[in-house]
């Protein structure tokens, strides 16, 4: 049975509850491989207590989040840096 | 609570007395998961039991399966709210492979196959309450549900059980694993409704 | 005069809003395209998509998300739903709610996926099954906005049958003011089709989409292992992955 992920852009309602901007045109760095990746293509795995993103390379964890009742979660340990676009094509 | 959408009723459940506050029952078997299935050739796969002194316990999977194994039935509760109840095992219980280990631990920190962690006292799995199991409603463990083996505590929200696991390095402090880094409760007691750091 | 676009903003206040159906119709004997009445809706770009929530009387909730399938007009919000069999959600977007029936959604979120009218380059769209959605969008989008920038979609479907939003395409290709539509069938194709069955490959890609000289910009759409395996093919024909952008569906919808 193929592994079941979807990508980074499911976390854009999510991540919008936290960040004021949409993160998932951010770019990580993932801490275990180096390879950079917009959040967009983390590979996401959502059927869980929380939302876990995946490194499109290595498959480590770049990011976490927890939406719980009263307070959200993230780690972001997994992520050396993330670099906003803060024009549309500042990419 | 949002607004009702009317008629709609999502997955067949109900709510029955016998449920942890919150839950709802399901009758299929959610796949959950934090990452990818591993994929553990049996030949390498073993168990290990590690005590807060470093002195380790091994098992292959053939020695695990001399040992004497249980089968039983037991209701499991997901924390993302759906319960299924009746569900039948068949595995090694912990005081089995915990019966020659020495240690004053008082905490134990389950690790998987994958990189999952869950962490729960000591004390919690043992006095029948946790196996190492590896079948599933008389077939063998499938490995999107953890398979070749998983720890199995069906006292606490299911995400203590882990999948795939790999071993339980015994601590004397408690060490908070995957979930619990991130909101989720150290305990986690269904009927406590222990969902969330804090409840 | 062309209507102009109203641009989505990828920043503000981001809140569950109440909508309720005015419309639907039927694109396939599975597929509806549901219209929303959305008091507020700050608008969105072509390529977004929203997340709709649905709570029963005892409190049960649950949430999936959706791509909006037609570019931004006032409060009026169009999403096009797959019934997925089993699925918990789907089937009730498609049968279930009735004309004045609410639901909750959020949004526009999603700045990755998106297309802008001002963006010179030429565009490739290739969709798999429901991955058509956003597509669509923003094919609808440039002909709102008058925009003439090419546009080609490869659109993979099983069977025939299976199409979303036939006629409208159809329409809009003829307009001749340079979108080319061309569909792959995997299991059925329309009698004297001349392409084989098949899944899509780099000869489909080649023959119908734009070479990469052209530098154009990608969309890629559909389940997981479509956008992966299309992905690959774009990469190994030389365009630059920096203008490859995917949204995958994942295999579980619902």
């Amino acid at each position: 049975m193929a592994d079941q992920y979807e990508d980074g852009n499911a976390l854009a309602g999510p991540l919008r509850e936290v960040f004021a901007v949409d993160v998932t045109t951010a770019v990580g760095q993932c801490a275990s491989c180096g390879t950079t990746a917009p959040v967009a293509n983390l590979r996401v795995y959502s059927r869980a207590p929380g939302w876990v993103g995946r490194c499109p390379a290595c498959d480590e964890v770049v990011l976490r989040y927890v939406r719980g009742p009263a307070a959200a979660w993230l780690d972001i340990r997994g992520a050396v840096s993330l670099r906003f676009p803060l024009t549309p094509d500042g990419g | 609570m949002g607004i009702v959408s009317p008629g709609f009723r999502g997955r067949r459940r109900a709510e029955r007395p016998n449920l942890p506050p919150g839950q709802y029952l399901t009758e299929d078997f959610p796949v959950l998961s934090a990452g990818p299935t591993p994929r553990i050739p049996l030949a390498e796969w073993e168990f290990v039991i590690t005590t807060e002194s470093g002195q380790a316990h091994r098992w292959s999977w053939s020695q695990l399966q001399e040992l004497a194994s249980e089968t039983f039935t037991v209701d499991i509760h997901c924390v993302t709210k759906w319960s299924k109840l009746g569900t039948t095992w068949e595995g090694v219980s912990l005081d089995t492979l915990m019966r020659d280990v020495e240690t004053a631990a008082e905490f134990a920190l389950a690790y998987s196959y994958g990189g999952y962690t869950t962490n729960l006292p000591l004390e919690d799995l043992l006095d029948g309450k946790a196996w190492i199991a590896y079948r599933y409603d008389g077939d063998e463990l499938a490995p999107e549900h953890g398979g070749p083996a998983r720890l199995l505590v069906p006292h606490l929200y299911f995400w203590k059980s882990a999948k795939w696991v790999r071993g339980v390095q015994l601590l004397l402090g408690d060490e908070p694993g995957f979930w619990e880094t991130l909101g989720y409760h150290d305990y986690g007691d269904p009927w406590r409704e222990q969902r969330y750091q804090g409840d | 005069m062309a209507r102009a676009a109203v641009p989505g903003r990828l920043t503000g206040r981001l809140v569950w809003r109440i909508a309720r159906l005015v419309e639907n119709r039927t694109e396939t004997p599975t597929a509806r395209t549901v219209v929303f009445d959305v008091p507020g809706w700050p608008g969105h770009l072509p390529g977004q998509h929203v997340d709709v929530r649905l709570t029963a009387e005892d409190g049960y909730s649950t949430q999936r998300s959706y791509s909006i399938a037609a570019p931004a007009d006032g409060e009026t919000l169009e999403l096009t739903v797959q019934r997925v069999d089993d699925g918990e959600v789907s089937p009730y977007l498609t049968d279930g709610l009735s004309i004045g029936d609410p639901v909750e959604l959020r949004g526009p979120v999603g700045g990755w996926f998106v297309w802008r009218p001002d963006d010179p380059r030429p565009v490739l769209l290739i969709a798999g099954g429901a991955g058509i959605v956003p597509l669509m969008a923003m094919i609808r989008a440039r002909r709102a906005a008058g925009v003439q920038v090419p546009f080609r979609l490869i659109y993979s479907v099983r069977t025939p049958d299976d199409r979303y939003y036939t006629a409208p395409l159809r329409r809009l290709e003829r307009v001749g003011d340079g979108l080319d539509v061309a569909y792959v069938y995997t299991r059925t194709a329309p009698e004297n089709w001349s392409r084989p069955l098949g899944r899509i490959g780099a000869d489909d890609i080649t023959a119908h989409g734009w070479p990469p000289d052209f530098e154009p910009l990608c969309f890629v759409c559909g389940p997981t292992g479509f956008v992966e395996t299309v992905a690959s093919i774009l990469i190994d024909l030389g365009h630059d992955p920096g203008a490859i952008k995917t949204e995958r569906f994942g295999p579980t919808g619902g």
